[in-house]
């Protein structure tokens, strides 16, 4: 992959195809992370090269490659995930933990089946990862996404989505836990 | 009859948890993040240790959290496995785009 390091690094065509070919392809994962759609996720991807593209002479290698142009893509799925009339928000509250007037937890309570590292990274269980990732309300899921999905810092999830650091938190805390009620029938079960 | 034992424990435990030094769950959920991200001050620290030892239903809840959280980090493994997925005609289209 070409890493230009310096403003005075030019990048031909053939450079920027190479990054390109190189990139792509976890770029799109990121849009479709955030979009849920590969079509828009590819249109994202578009439009965020064409922004790197003319940016790039600005790139001055205090990140990698990579982490510039994550930002980019970042940008253009969540612009395109603002367009969106379909945007999920159901309630979250009724995936929350409950707790009584005493404040103790009301949940009933289940331990886990011990499974290994590996099984959480087989493909079952990445596959129904995804798929519950995708029912959450969106307002959570973006910043579960970023935060945990695409490792972004607080800071940087607060200021992609102009929210307050504390809100992150508190958005964040909410999908983990409302992710975790959503997968409670797997975990029971053995599954995950 | 589980039912009614579930809630004389946790009348027992909400009675407990107004002990100087201890919290209730409630207030145990509030701190998780904070927790896991070492960001908790040493005294808060100790007292969410505290009540991690003394319930059972907090224990069992933040190691299902954990595995949650462990499992929604694993599916990044995907990038991976899209490399050789990337259509040719959308390499075309970006490069076709980059000027415009």
């Amino acid at each position: 992959m070409i890493e230009p390091h310096s403003r005075s690094d030019t990048v031909s065509d053939l450079d920027f195809e190479e990054i390109v070919r190189g990139n792509t392809a976890w770029m799109v994962a990121v849009a479709q992370r955030i979009l849920k759609d590969r079509s828009l996720s590819e249109d994202a991807v578009q439009v965020a090269f064409s922004k790197i593209y003319r940016s790039l002479d600005g790139f001055e290698g205090r990140s990698n490659l990579r982490t510039w142009m994550h930002r980019f893509v970042v940008n253009e799925a969540l612009m395109l995930l603002r367009k969106q009339k379909r945007v999920n928000e159901r309630p979250i509250d009724p995936l929350l933990p409950e707790f009584d007037r005493n404040g103790c937890r009301v949940d009933d309570p289940f331990t886990l089946p011990i499974t290994s590292e590996d099984h959480l990274h087989s493909r079952q269980v990445r596959d129904i990862m995804k798929e519950k990732i995708e029912e959450l309300p969106d307002p959570y899921r973006i910043v579960l996404v970023l935060r945990d999905i695409e490792e972004m810092s607080t800071i940087e999830v607060a200021e992609a989505l102009g929210l307050s650091e504390a809100n992150v938190k508190v958005r964040l805390h909410r999908a983990r836990a409302a992710l975790k009620k959503l997968l409670e029938p797997m975990m029971r079960g053995g599954a995950l | 009859m589980k039912k009614a034992a579930q809630t004389l424990k946790r009348r027992m435990h909400g009675v407990m948890f107004r002990f100087p030094g201890m919290i209730t769950c409630n207030e145990f959920e509030d701190f998780i993040l904070a927790y896991l991200e070492d960001e908790l001050p040493p005294a808060r620290k100790r007292v969410f240790e505290l009540h991690l030892r003394v319930c059972r239903s907090c224990r069992l809840y933040l190691a299902a959290y954990k595995r949650t959280l462990a499992a929604a980090k694993a599916t990044r493994k995907d990038y991976d496995e899209l490399e050789a997925s990337v259509p040719e005609d959308l390499i075309a289209a970006i490069l076709a785009a980059k000027d415009s």
